[in-house]
C-alpha cells in the first residue's frame, strides 16, 4: 500500500536535510510502528506523507497503491485516503467543528465522484462516531479544536479519522499528552479501524501506546533513515535497552 | 497674493458648492438652519476638502481621492428592499427622501428630520465637531432628509429597527438624531445599500444618545455600489451604565470613510466597537474612531478585522482619550488585518492619550497572511486549497459576528452578507 524508496527531503526554507535515504514498505492490513529518538525525522516523515509544503523531496519516491503521490497536494492525498492524525491538532477559531467535518467529508466525496451526504445522514454518522469515542455533543458545537483539552483534541482527530474512513492512517505521537483512560479510548478507536484493506503507521516515542495498538512491524528511525526493522518484540527491546545499542550497531 | 486666492477649487469641491447653490430654494430649513448651512458651505469653499496635511485625513486625502461628485437628481427612483432580518421594523430612506409609513413598535416615535430643519430645531445639531470635520460640513450644508427617532424609557424592542438607506444614483445627505430613554433596549440596523452600478455620493450622520442604563446594539452595514462614495459618521454619548455595542461592516463602495466619535458621560458606561472591513478591487475604505472616556469607571473594547484583496486600501485610525478624572478606565483596542494580495494595503494608527493615572489601556495591531499551519490542517482533511483559504478568511471575521450570538437571525444575516461578499471577491 505504501512504498517509500530512497527518500531524501529537506526543509524548503533553509535547505536542512531531514530525511536521508529512507526506505519503508507497509502492506495493506498492516500496522507499522515507527520509533526513534527526538530529531530522527519522525514528524517530518508524517508531514511529507501528507503533503505539507514546508518540505521538499529532493530524491526518491513515495508510492501509494503503486502510484507516486509527490505531485499531489495535501487535499488530493487526503481525498485518495491518506490521513494524518496531528501531534498538535490546529485550533481554528471561527470555523465550527460540525461545519468543518461536513465540508471535509463532502469535499473528499466530491473528489472521488461520490454524492454529497445529506444533512440527516451526516448528523447520524457524526453522532454515532462521537458516542464511540465518548465525545460530548457540546464539544462539537465549539470552534474547531478551540478550548479543547489535549485529550479532547486527540479524540477529535480519531473522530475525523473514523468519519473520513481513510485507507492509510498516519498517527503522529497520538499518545502524547494523554492520560491512560484517554489513551485506551483513542487506541480502541484506532483498533476499530484495523482492516485487511487499511494500513496504519503509528509514530511514537514510547512503547506504551503499542501495548494498546499492537503493531505487526516496528521500524527504528535515526537521522532520517530506517536503521532497523523487526516485529513487536523490537519495541520491547527498545523500551528495555534504549536506542544506543541499535544506533551503534547500525553505525 | 492671499491664501484664499491660492486655493483653486477641485472639480469635486466645485460640484459640492454648486449643489448647494443650485438647491438653495429647495433645501429645507428656517433662517437659523440656513445661517449654519451658509457658514459650512463657505468653509468648504475657502478651506476646500481635507488633504493629507490635515492629520485626521492623512491616510485619506479626500481632496485628491474624490475626483468628481455626481449631480443631485431629485427624480431618481430607488425601490425598497427586504429587511436584512425578517420581522424588522423598516424605516425607509430612498435617495435621501424619507417616508414614514407602517406601524411602529410601542415606545418608538419617529419624526421627519425635514420638519426639524423647517422649524429650526435642527440648527444646533448641524455644527461641525471640529475644523477637520469634513463629513459634518458637507452633510450639514446639504442635508435634506433623515429621521428623528425617540425610543422611550424602558421600551424593550423585540425586533430590530432597520433604517434602510437605498441609493440609486446622484446624491443623498441624511441625518438621524436618535435618543434612547433610560433602560431602553433595542437593536438598530443602519443599512446603506445601492441598487445599481451608477455613481452615487452619500453622506449620512447619526447622532445617538443613550440615557442611563440603555442597552443598544447598533449596526452600520455599508453595501454601496462599486462606484460610490460613502461618507458616514456616527456620534454617540453614553449615560450612566449605558451599553452600546456598535458593529460596523463595510462591504462595498469605492471611496468610503466611516467616522465614529463618542464619549462616555456617565459612570459605568460600556462601549464595544466591532468592525469588519471587506475590501477589494480598487476601493479605499477608512474607519476613523475617537472615544473620550470622560468620567471614571467606564469601559470599552474595540476589535477591527480587515480583509484586503486586490489593490484595495484600508485605513483604521483609533484614538482613545482618557480624561484626567476618568480613573479606572478600562480600554482595549485591537486591529487585525489579513492582507491577501501583494498590492493590498492597510494603514493602522491606534493611539492612546491618557491623562488619568489609574487606568488599564492597551492597543495592538497585527497584519498577516493566511496562517499556513491552519491551511495545511484543512487541506490535510481533503479541503481543496481555494476552499480552505475561503474558510479561513471567513473564520477570521466570523469570530467577531459570533459575539452577537443572542440574536441568531441577525448573526445568520450578517454571515450571509460576509460569505456572499467573499464568494464574489475571493
Amino acid at each position: 500500500m505504501l512504498e517509500i524508496k530512497n527518500l531524501h527531503a529537506r526543509i524548503a526554507e533553509d535547505g536542512t536535510e531531514i530525511i536521508r535515504g529512507l526506505n519503508l514498505t507497509v502492506k495493506a492490513g498492516e500496522v507499522a510502528a515507527i520509533m526513534g529518538p527526538n530529531g530522527s525525522g519522525k514528524s517530518t516523515l508524517s508531514y511529507i506523507l501528507s503533503g505539507r509544503e514546508d518540505y521538499e523531496v529532493t530524491e526518491g519516491d513515495i508510492l501509494y497503491n503503486g502510484e507516486s503521490i509527490l505531485e499531489l497536494d495535501a487535499s488530493e492525498r487526503a481525498a485518495k485516503g491518506i490521513f494524518l492524525a496531528f501531534q498538535y491538532p490546529v485550533e481554528i477559531p471561527g470555523v465550527a467543528t460540525m461545519q468543518f467535518l461536513k465540508v471535509a467529508m463532502n469535499e473528499q466525496r466530491k473528489y472521488r465522484g461520490e454524492d454529497e451526504l445529506t444533512t440527516p445522514e451526516f448528523m447520524r454518522r457524526v453522532k454515532e462516531a462521537a458516542a464511540e469515542l465518548k465525545i460530548a455533543p457540546e464539544m462539537l458545537r465549539r470552534p474547531l479544536n478551540v478550548g479543547f483539552s489535549g485529550g479532547e483534541k486527540k479524540r477529535a482527530e480519531i473522530l475525523q479519522m473514523s468519519l473520513l474512513q481513510p485507507k492509510l492512517c498516519v498517527l503522529d505521537e497520538t499518545d502524547s499528552g494523554l492520560d491512560i483512560d484517554a489513551l485506551k479510548i483513542v487506541a480502541d478507536g484506532v483498533n476499530a479501524l484495523r482492516s485487511p484493506d487499511r494500513a496504519v503507521v503509528v509514530i511514537t516515542h514510547y512503547q506504551r501506546l503499542l501495548d494498546y495498538i499492537v503493531p505487526d512491524t516496528v521500524h527504528v528511525l535515526y537521522k532520517g533513515q530506517v536503521i532497523k526493522s523487526g516485529d513487536k518484540t523490537l519495541a520491547h527491546e527498545l523500551e528495555a535497552n534504549g536506542y544506543a545499542d541499535i544506533i551503534e550497531a547500525a553505525a | 497674493m492671499n491664501m484664499q486666492q491660492a486655493i483653486k477649487m477641485t472639480a469635486a469641491e466645485t460640484a459640492l458648492v454648486d449643489a448647494y447653490t443650485a438647491q438653495i430654494g429647495d433645501l429645507p430649513g428656517d433662517g437659523s438652519v440656513f445661517s449654519v448651512r451658509d457658514t459650512l458651505v463657505h468653509e468648504l469653499k475657502t478651506a476646500g476638502l481635507p488633504t493629507r496635511r490635515v492629520e485626521s485625513w492623512h491616510y485619506t486625502d479626500l481632496r485628491t481621492l474624490l475626483r468628481a461628485v455626481p449631480a443631485a437628481d431629485p427624480t431618481a427612483f430607488a425601490d425598497r428592499v427586504d429587511a436584512l432580518v425578517p420581522g424588522s421594523t423598516v424605516l425607509s430612506v430612498r435617495n435621501g427622501q424619507t417616508d414614514i409609513k407602517g406601524n411602529l413598535p410601542d415606545g418608538v416615535t419617529v419624526r421627519s428630520y425635514v420638519d426639524s430643519l423647517l422649524d429650526g430645531s435642527a440648527a444646533a445639531g448641524l455644527a461641525v465637531l471640529g475644523f477637520d470635520d469634513a463629513i459634518g460640513r458637507i452633510n450639514g450644508g446639504l442635508v435634506r432628509g433623515g429621521l428623528e427617532i425617540d425610543v422611550a424609557a424602558d421600551a424593550a424592542l423585540e425586533d430590530p429597527l432597520e433604517i434602510q438607506l437605498v441609493q440609486s444614483l446622484g446624491q443623498a445627505h441624511t441625518r438621524f438624531p436618535v435618543s434612547f430613554g433610560a433602560g431602553a433596549t433595542a437593536t438598530v440596523i443602519e443599512r446603506h445599500l445601492s441598487t445599481n452600478d451608477a455613481e452615487s455620493f452619500v453622506s449620512s450622520v447619526s447622532d445617538v444618545t443613550l440615557a442611563e442604563g440603555a442597552d443598544v446594539i447598533w449596526i452600520v452595514l455599508q453595501q454601496q455600489g462599486a462606484a460610490d462614495t460613502h461618507l458616514g459618521q456616527i456620534r454617540f454619548d453614553l449615560g450612566k451604565n449605558a451599553k452600546l455595542h456598535l458593529f460596523v461592516i463595510n462591504a462595498g463602495g469605492k471611496l468610503v470613510r466611516q467616522e465614529i466619535h463618542g464619549k462616555t458621560s456617565g459612570e459605568g458606561a460600556d462601549f464595544k466597537l466591532r468592525g469588519i472591513n471587506l475590501l477589494g478591487g480598487e476601493s479605499h475604505t477608512d474607519v476613523t474612531f475617537t472615544l473620550g472616556h470622560n468620567v471614571p469607571h467606564t469601559t470599552s473594547t474595540e476589535i477591527i478585522r480587515n480583509v484586503v484583496f486586490d489593490r484595495a486600501k484600508g485605513v483604521f485610525q483609533g484614538k482613545i482619550l482618557v480624561a484626567k478624572d476618568a480613573q479606572k478606565t478600562d480600554a482595549k483596542m485591537a486591529c487585525n488585518t489579513l492582507l491577501l494580495s501583494d498590492d493590498a494595503d492597510l494603514s493602522a494608527k491606534p493611539e492612546l492619550e491618557i491623562f488619568a493615572d489609574d487606568v488599564q489601556c492597551g492597543h495592538g495591531a497585527t497584519v498577516a497572511d493566511i496562517d499556513h499551519t491552519q491551511l495545511f490542517y484543512l487541506m490535510a482533511r481533503g479541503v481543496p486549497e481555494n476552499k480552505a483559504r475561503a474558510m479561513l478568511v471567513n473564520a477570521f471575521v466570523a469570530e467577531i459576528v459570533e459575539e452577537l450570538e443572542d440574536d441568531e437571525a441577525l448573526v445568520e444575516a450578517l454571515e450571509d452578507v460576509i460569505s456572499t461578499w467573499l464568494d464574489k471577491h475571493a
